[in-house]
């Protein structure tokens, strides 16, 4: 998950060794100057007042989060209940992803399997194959989608004019479009950690299985799974973390009625409707939820290997 | 014994799920390219073969629009690939040659962070940052924002790279008088080439991919190649979307075919 | 062989430690101009760490190194006038032989001409010149050995590093080339500081070793003398084969000392410069012990093994006391090897027997 290898910790390669500060200071002034900076930024315009038209005032407000979280009625003066709105289209966010990541790992691990057991070349050319259609614009990616799934498209037409079904089945505009279009955008995300994790994984322990009477199936739930879970644990949260804040997917495929949170957050910066701070709040609100499961997961990570 | 029943390395139905899922994978492009040759205006007949759509992309009525678009795409990429590629290669020195240094750990986590945070709290962040400076949005503030995350995808080939070269031949460089720049001259950068070539290859691509953050930096008088899409796409999606989603289809493909060879370059030259 | 005095290399004091663990104790060596001195001793011993310290790619804790009078000891290692014969050659991999050997030569401001023209000479000694436009992936092993050597000599430094050069060699081009480098150190003049942990390279080669374990310097001294005069346990130990006896030392004076052998008997013979009165060992080399009749000789006791090793055969003798002895005998038709059970007498002169302590 992390970009390149880890530097060693004894390192003795100190060639350089001086200029390690001078060499890093671009990175930390673009990144520090052009993300950390504007998420504090954001931090902070989730406690201010909205401006209409977009932009904000700058005084101090719970006003973003109180939407967020409690209904107040239509004039702010009745007793705050909770307001589910939002945290239904957060919940709903969270129900998508993991669909969407269990569609990948039910077809991504055996496919992961199958190319990590290849010999060769016919391995990279599999992985290949895999791989290059992650590479093509995301955007371009769900277009296609929805042009083949949508009610007088292509997969429809073969369907009626073979004689399968005698009306379109619907699936546009629906969660099984918004689910299939994060499916098709993050499954290479599923597929290359849990085959990382197959490559590395010793045959010989399946050998001493079956050599103790186990089948084929025994073998797989309970000496190859368990060997081969943190392929399986890097490549959920590689589908999951993305597909959690995933704006295009709802909106191309998923129309009105499939709001998640990246549409909600896209929504709050569009023109006069637009509530900056609520914008603000919902993405530190979705920023956490990421962390948190970061967190969980580096944690278990450390623990695993102390 | 027939050794099909033994092999351990079988799962019955494996295969079969493995080729749905390359079915799945491409289906919805192999579709798309098809229809980009459909000579007919509806997108749900199939004509016959013709290159009309791509006629109208390059010079019907859109294509100034879309030429802009592809101009500005491509610059922002070349910058901010470039940009992008020179500080993560001195970052990936800084890390892996420069032995310890304050900051070090954090630096690590800096590098990956724009890959940890989700795209869009990316896009509004830097949106709320840029208004709240006054910084108008635009080209400037697209290609900041793509430079930024840029870095780890230059980063991730030159590390790796950088990883498997041993110190010993800086060493020697040194033995021999070299000074430090002139090693990293002389003899570093040198062996690193191919890493850089994919890392900048990668960026680019990355950059020219991109479409939330751009949507959200870019204000409303720039537009790139994604947004351009994204925005006639709003309106319904018309043949020669099809065709630019071709075409840019195969550009994705060859520059990633061309990162993978020219990293693949630098092994078998070891 | 050295002709002067004239100190090249002077350790001084040197101490080398990685937090709690010191590589280097101390260490205290002189390395003579045009000398052709060896660092010996088995893995891990500092050898290859104290040969990194006078290139200068490891900080010395303290001490000094004096390069020709000179302290070097602080100076990065592109500042040191010296140059080192790396262990995996580290030939630039992008660059062909002449461009490999040129390096040195340009980085100290010489112009391409003359730089090419060293070069030539340079290749020229080490009989490559025919190769002069391969790249180092079109090299054999012992070719590429010989590039680096050429790239090392080329800027002619003072000194000369070799990190167990020969190691990645087989055998038989492992000889050749031990003849070839001295040949080389002895028309160049250059002084050649050399690490190794074969024994056989030391002391074939070298004109002085320094056997090293520990971190510390154990003996300085020419073959002969490392071999015939150990002076503790670990060089007689490390250097060819020896049996250690444990054995009472008394009577120490004018390098000589006293002991009782397990049959009783009692010898005088030399002892270690550093050795006292008390427990100690007494050393006979397997070559100088022979075996007589049974009952006769130093010390009696009965052969329990035999080592068959072609030209030798070694005969393990079990002494009376429990204590084994190994003797050399040649694989001859005339000589009568004993056989295994047979008691036996053993016999040697005390001069060839050597007193020593730990």
């Amino acid at each position: 998950m992390a970009a390149g290898p880890q530097p060693t910790p004894n390192s003795n390669t100190s060639t350089y060794a001086g200029f390690g500060i001078p060499l890093i200071l671009p990175a930390w002034v673009i990144i520090g100057f052009f993300l950390v900076v504007p998420v504090c930024v954001m931090l902070i315009y989730s406690f201010l007042t909205k401006e209409f038209r977009g932009g904000v005032i700058w005084e101090f407000s719970l006003a973003a989060y109180d939407q967020f979280f409690f209904d107040r009625g239509l004039f702010g003066d009745e007793a705050p209940k909770i307001e589910w709105t939002y945290i239904s289209i957060f919940w709903r966010s969270i129900w998508q992803a993991a669909v969407a990541t269990v569609f990948c790992l039910i077809i991504g691990f055996p496919t992961a399997w199958f190319i990590a057991t290849r010999t060769g070349r016919n391995r990279s050319i599999w992985l290949f194959l895999i791989t290059i259609p992650y590479w093509v614009n995301l955007l371009i990616r769900t277009i296609s989608m929805k042009f083949l799934i949508r009610d007088n498209g292509p997969m429809n037409e073969l369907m009626l004019s073979s004689g399968l079904i005698s009306e379109p089945i619907h699936i546009i505009n629906t969660n099984l479009a918004v689910q299939l279009g994060l499916f098709y955008s993050y499954l290479p995300f599923m597929v290359l950690p849990i085959y990382a994790a197959v490559e590395r994984y010793n045959f010989a322990l399946s050998e001493a299985a079956a050599d103790l009477y186990a089948s084929r199936y025994v073998t797989l739930t309970q000496i190859i799974l368990p060997a081969v879970k943190p392929g399986i644990i890097a490549g959920c949260i590689l589908v999951f973390v993305p597909s959690l804040g995933a704006f295009l997917a709802p909106d191309l495929l998923g129309g009105a009625k499939n709001f998640m949170i990246g549409s909600l957050i896209e929504e709050q910066f569009k023109g006069a409707a637009g509530n900056w701070p609520f914008g603000a709040a919902a993405s530190m609100i979705l920023l956490s939820m990421v962390l948190v499961v970061l967190t969980l997961y580096a944690r278990q990570q450390t623990r695993e290997q102390g | 014994m027939a050794s099909k029943n033994l092999d351990l390395r079988r799962f019955p139905g494996f295969l079969p799920l493995t080729y749905l899922c390359l079915f799945l994978l491409y289906a919805p492009l192999i579709i798309v390219m098809i229809y980009s040759f459909n000579d007919s205006a509806s997108i749900t007949r199939w004509d016959s073969m013709s290159l009309r759509w791509y006629q109208e992309v390059f010079f019907g009525v859109e294509a100034p629009k879309f030429r802009t678009a592809t101009f500005n795409s491509v610059t922002i990429a070349l910058i901010a690939a470039t940009s992008a590629t020179i500080i993560a290669t001195m970052a990936a020195t800084a890390m892996l040659r420069s032995g310890k240094f304050r900051g070090k750990s954090a630096s690590f986590a800096l590098i990956n962070l724009p890959l940890m945070v989700p795209e869009i709290v990316t896009a509004v962040a830097t949106l709320i940052f840029f208004s709240a400076i006054g910084f108008k949005a635009g080209y400037l503030t697209i290609v900041l924002a793509h430079i930024v995350f840029c870095i780890p995808f230059a980063y991730l080939p030159i590390a790796a790279r950088m990883q498997g070269i041993e110190d010993t031949f800086e060493q020697a460089a040194q033995d021999l008088y070299a000074t430090r720049f002139q090693t990293f001259r002389l003899i570093l950068l040198p062996l690193m080439t191919p890493g850089i070539l994919s890392g900048f290859l990668l960026a680019f691509i990355i950059s020219l991919d991109d479409f939330i953050i751009t949507n959200f930096v870019k204000g409303a008088g720039v537009e790139t190649l994604p947004t351009a899409i994204y925005g006639a796409v709003r309106q319904g999606i018309k043949p020669n979307i099809m065709a630019i989603s071709t075409l840019l289809l195969l550009v994705s493909v060859v520059f990633v075919t061309l990162s993978y060879f020219v990293g693949r370059m630098g092994e078998k030259n070891k | 062989m050295p002709e002067n005095d004239n100190i090249a290399v002077d350790i001084q004091n040197v101490t080398k430690m990685y937090g709690a663990f010191t590589a280097l104790k101390d260490v205290n060596l002189d390395i003579r101009d045009n000398e052709f001195f060896t660092l010996l001793g088995p893995s891990g011993c500092g050898k290859t760490t104290l040969l990194r310290s006078i290139a200068g790619f490891e900080d010395i804790t303290k001490g000094a190194i004096v390069l020709y009078g000179q302290n070097i000891a602080n100076l990065l290692p592109n500042q040191r006038p010296v140059n080192t014969v790396f262990q995996q050659y580290a030939l630039f991999p992008h660059m062909n032989v002449t461009q490999n050997v040129m390096f040195g030569l340009l980085r100290l401001g010489q112009d391409k001409a003359t730089a090419k023209a060293r070069v030539g000479e340079v290749l020229e000694l080490v009989q490559l010149t025919a190769f002069a436009d391969r790249m180092p992936s079109q090299l054999s092993g012992g070719q590429q050995q010989r590039v680096a050597l050429a790239r090392a000599l080329a800027p002619s430094p003072k000194v000369l590093l070799l990190d167990e050069p020969l190691s990645a060699l087989d055998l038989k081009l492992r000889q050749a080339v031990r003849l070839e480098l001295q040949q080389i150190q002895q028309q160049t003049g250059i002084t050649f500081v050399f690490v190794t942990h074969d024994q056989e390279e030391a002391l074939t080669m070298s004109d002085r070793i320094a056997v090293i374990e520990g971190g510390q310097v154990q003996q300085v001294g020419s073959a002969r003398e490392i071999y015939e005069a150990p002076k503790n346990k670990f060089v007689a130990d490390f250097i060819g084969e020896t049996n250690l006896l444990d054995v009472n030392v008394t009577d120490l004076a004018g390098g000589k000392g006293s002991c009782i052998l397990p049959s009783g008997a009692q010898i005088t013979c030399p002892a270690a410069d550093g050795a006292h009165a008390g427990p100690g060992h007494l050393s006979v080399r397997p070559e100088r012990i022979a075996i007589t009749t049974a009952g006769g000789g130093l010390v009696q006791g009965n052969a329990s093994r035999h080592i068959y090793l072609g030209t030798d055969v070694h005969v393990e003798v079990t002494l009376t006391d429990g204590e084994k002895v190994t003797v050399r005998m040649q694989n001859s038709t005339q000589i009568q090897i004993p056989e295994v059970g047979q008691a036996v007498g053993l016999e040697f002169e005390a001069d060839a027997a050597r007193l020593l302590v730990d």
